[in-house]
């Protein structure tokens, strides 16, 4: 890797439908990988239908006009490739690989389910069944429990993000086959599509494979996405706990509304997200419930960003007895992030990190196509990647403060844990 | 095809190096022969629990230092503990590399094992293993283990059980941590952009003045035949059943080792190795299962073993269904393969698919030093590198006779996950 992807040696093609296409090449390896998304999910859906677009995104792969089930499994796994589909919040996210003489037909399976879905009624029963299973199980996973819990009161319930992308087991067991086809019909479209292809591949190659699968698509309804209500302030804790029998250990997430990707602060918040719980073994957070305590296996923090507000959190695994003592410790470090400025030697560190760990971010073909996803989804442009030594190396521990005292308060914090039943 | 080197440095330390210049980054391994097999009755989980206190800090290297020295240049490191060895990496710029072999020489010898230290880890490993068991599949993972493995000590879970995490001491974890660590029961492995001459002289001067211990005296207990169809039953409150079935098979360097493996991506798909996986709606489980609507999913998976080991399929039963109806449905496709139908054409769908999943395995350095160190543990990182090849070798009949005589009914162990009552009606609750 002579250089890091830039404006220069990223091809970037925008087709007359909106498409975005970007590709880089990578010859040192013997696949190529596609990662992308459209521009649907479940912010198009009523609370009624929670579920609906995760569950159109995943019964794509379940038939289209030109390849059935059956079909579409022989073309990907006969050739050892895959495609995956994931309807979420904001988008719908696809993924594939293959060998990179295979990268005609990930894109022709793609293209095909993506435009042409056939929704065959009992493959989308089966399906069905296979995701009320896993809801079902998950209904008992502790750590999916406290953050249910925790998005719940975070977010009103007329908001998008109060809900899990993937529904509720009420909500999917009566969605229907004309939902899913009425809401592809709808939502599906080119407007807003992005396609990046990293690997061993001629960039004039790749887009020629794209345009001859997607540049007729068009959907002239394709609808813009809905504007998300503002959120009130959060001015109290709030907290609930989910009682699950037969559990060993409790599950925490607690925090608060945090920035989307697209805020000025976004770099900021996340630079001093790290010191309070990513850098070195999990951050301040780390260091007081594991190291210090011994409280728990995993205790660190992370701020979600996204097309937002997605939460600023803390996420922690500890013994029932110790849920207090870990709050505890928590609220004090989110209390110090709020009051004191990181330390000289914390922002160095951090920046260091940050600015260090790019080339073993990009190592890989996934690693470039996901920050080239990035770039383009939260339009960071396209020497982001070059000039990011440069934005990492200018913030100040003011920004980092001012950062920290804007989203988080430990006297607000919603507070979700899901563990065994209370004695 | 290989260009990997191999070098065995006086004190008996294995050093395996190789060039890959595609990324200005080095990935450095340190595999210790000691896994949780090799652990007596009162000791299970003590590998897991030293790999834990290695990071706790040397006198060149202070608790929580080298945590933070590793983040300020980017790189990532951290530890794993499996059936038979225990192994540490650093994946570094190339620039920043000698970090990583200064702080593995250092703590071959001089971790500190701290009374305060140890006593504070036992909390975080205790609260690890409950972790793990609030997922169903942790118990009836553990509980197939036990049954298959009576007197090998793969019978317990690399964590350990709970018993003997409760009442460890530090001088357990301390004495093997002597008894084990030292260059002759290690393996080395750097894959990465360096130059071999130099990255060796390093490596040497750096490890080649520690001094080989006694070479340890490894327990090892060897399984005797099983006599028949093994069950188990785990029954706890939960919402969902899964069903295991499970076969006794041979360690990695056995030829039929290679066989069972194409056995499985019939049966099940093809194992990811590391590089990313692909889905198995062609294989022959996941249409007896998944399209016929008796199993949510189905996986299973062949395992790299110094001592045979076990070869698992698991399932997930779908809501409504019951884990008889999956398991006679696993049964049927088994014996149908081995009744001998299977054709020429699924097999070389198998191969072709082992060939991209190994070739997406071998596109990070990290995951190729772990190949190189996992496969010489067991025998030689020839394995690794010939892995498509012996693969290639295996013949339609090799097929059916590995199937015939591993998969026999005597053979298997067979296991239930079954949750008790209906889900209780969880409680939730706002207070403060």
């Amino acid at each position: 890797m002579s250089s890091l992807p830039n404006s220069q040696n990223v091809t970037r093609v925008t087709l007359p439908n909106g498409i975005v296409i970007l590709v880089y090449e990578k010859f040192d390896a013997q696949s190529v990988v596609i990662s992308g998304s459209l521009r649907v999910g479940s912010i198009f859906e009523t609370p009624t239908q929670n579920g609906l677009a995760s569950l159109t995104a995943s019964a794509l792969t379940r038939g289209g006009a030109k390849r059935d089930f059956n079909a579409i499994n022989e073309a990907l796994e006969d050739i050892g490739a895959d495609v995956d589909l994931s309807g979420g919040i904001n988008t719908t996210s696809f993924s594939g690989k293959a060998l990179a003489e295979d990268l005609h037909v990930i894109v022709d399976v793609l293209a095909d389910v993506v435009r042409n879905p056939t929704f065959p009624a009992a493959q989308v029963e089966r399906l069905r069944g296979e995701v009320l299973t896993g809801l079902q199980y998950r209904s008992q996973d502790t750590r999916y429990r406290a953050s249910r819990a925790f998005y719940e009161m975070l977010y009103p319930a007329e908001h998008p993000f109060h809900y899990s992308a993937r529904g509720s087991v009420d909500s999917v067991a009566k969605l229907t086959v004309s939902e899913l086809m009425e809401f592809h019909g709808k939502h599906y479209g080119p407007q807003g599509m992005i396609i990046v292809i990293v690997g061993a591949v001629k960039a004039a190659d790749a887009i020629q494979i794209v345009r001859d699968r997607f540049e007729d698509w068009s959907n002239p309804a394709q609808p813009e996405p809905p504007t998300l209500p503002a959120l009130a302030p959060i001015t109290e804790t709030k907290r609930t706990y989910v009682s699950l029998p037969g559990k060993t250990q409790s599950d925490l997430v607690l925090g608060l509304p945090g920035p989307s990707r697209f805020s000025p602060d976004y770099q900021a918040v996340s630079l001093v997200n790290s010191v309070l719980g990513q850098f070195g073994m999990m951050g301040r957070i780390g260091k007081s419930v594991r190291e210090e305590l011994g409280l728990a296996y995993y205790a660190y923090s992370q701020v979600e960003g996204g097309f937002g507000p997605g939460p600023w959190s803390v996420a922690a695994g500890v013994n029932p007895a110790n849920v207090e003592l870990a709050l505890d410790r928590i609220r004090e470090e989110i209390s110090r992030l709020v009051n004191e400025p990181v330390s000289e030697e914390d922002l160095a560190d951090n920046q260091a990190y940050y600015v260090g760990h790019l080339p073993l971010q990009l190592e890989s073909n996934e690693g470039i196509a996901g920050a080239l996803r990035n770039i383009e989804t939260y339009q960071l442009g396209l020497d982001y990647l070059v000039n990011y030594r440069d934005t990492i190396n200018s913030l100040t521990r003011t920004d980092l403060l001012n950062a920290a005292k804007h989203y988080l308060n430990p006297d607000t914090l919603v507070i979700g844990i899901a563990g065994p039943e209370l004695r | 095809m290989s260009n990997v080197t191999k070098h065995v440095l006086k004190n008996g330390m294995v050093v395996l190096l190789k060039e890959v210049h595609s990324a200005p980054i080095i990935s450095w391994w340190v595999l210790y022969r000691i896994g949780s097999r090799n652990e007596r009755t009162g000791t299970t989980g003590v590998s897991h629990w030293v790999e834990h206190m290695m990071f706790k800090g040397t006198e060149q290297f202070p608790p929580g230092y080298l945590d933070k020295a590793i983040d300020r240049v980017g790189g990532s490191w951290n530890a794993q503990t499996f059936l038979d060895y225990t192994a540490y990496y650093e994946t570094l710029p190339a620039s920043e590399i000698d970090l990583a072999l200064r702080l593995e020489a250092d703590r071959m010898m001089n971790a500190q094992f701290d009374v305060e230290e140890v006593e504070s880890e036992r909390t975080v490993i205790i609260s690890e293993r409950q972790g793990a068991e609030n997922s169903p599949m942790f118990w009836l993972g553990e509980e197939m283990q036990a049954a298959a493995f009576r007197v090998h000590g793969y019978h317990h879970e690399i964590i350990g059980d709970m018993t003997d995490l409760q009442t460890m001491t530090r001088d357990d974890l301390y004495g093997h941590y002597k008894a084990h660590y030292m260059p002759n029961n290690a393996i080395a492995v750097a894959v990465g952009d360096f130059d071999t001459p130099t990255m060796l002289a390093r490596i040497e001067e750096l490890y080649g003045s520690i001094p080989a211990g006694k070479a340890p005296e490894l327990f090892a207990r060897q399984e005797p035949e099983q006599m028949g169809e093994r069950r188990v039953k785990v029954e706890r409150p939960g919402t969902t059943s899964f069903v295991q079935v499970a076969y006794r098979v041979p360690g990695a360097t056995d030829p039929d080792w290679f066989k069972l493996e194409l056995v499985n991506s019939i049966l099940c798909g093809p194992d990811g190795m590391g590089g990313g996986s692909i889905d198995n709606k062609t294989s022959r489980l996941y249409k007896a299962l998944v399209d016929t609507e008796l199993a949510a999913s189905v996986d299973g998976g062949m395992t790299q073993t110094i001592d045979p080991f076990i070869y698992t399929i698991t399932a997930v039963v779908r809501d409504g269904k019951s884990p008889d109806e999956v398991e006679a449905a696993i049964l049927r496709e088994v014996e149908r393969l081995r009744d001998g139908d299977v054709t020429e054409a699924e097999l070389n769908r198998v191969k072709k698919q082992a060939r991209a999943l190994f070739a997406y395995s071998t596109e990070r350095v990290t995951m190729q030093a772990f190949w190189l160190a996992f496969t010489e543990n067991f025998g030689s990182h020839d394995w690794f590198e010939n892995y498509v090849a012996n693969l290639e070798a295996v013949t339609l009949d090799d097929v059916k006779q590995a199937a015939a005589h591993y998969l026999r009914p005597q053979n298997r162990i067979v296991g239930a996950f079954i949750p008790t009552g209906s889900a209780p009606e969880d409680d939730m609750e706002d207070y403060e």
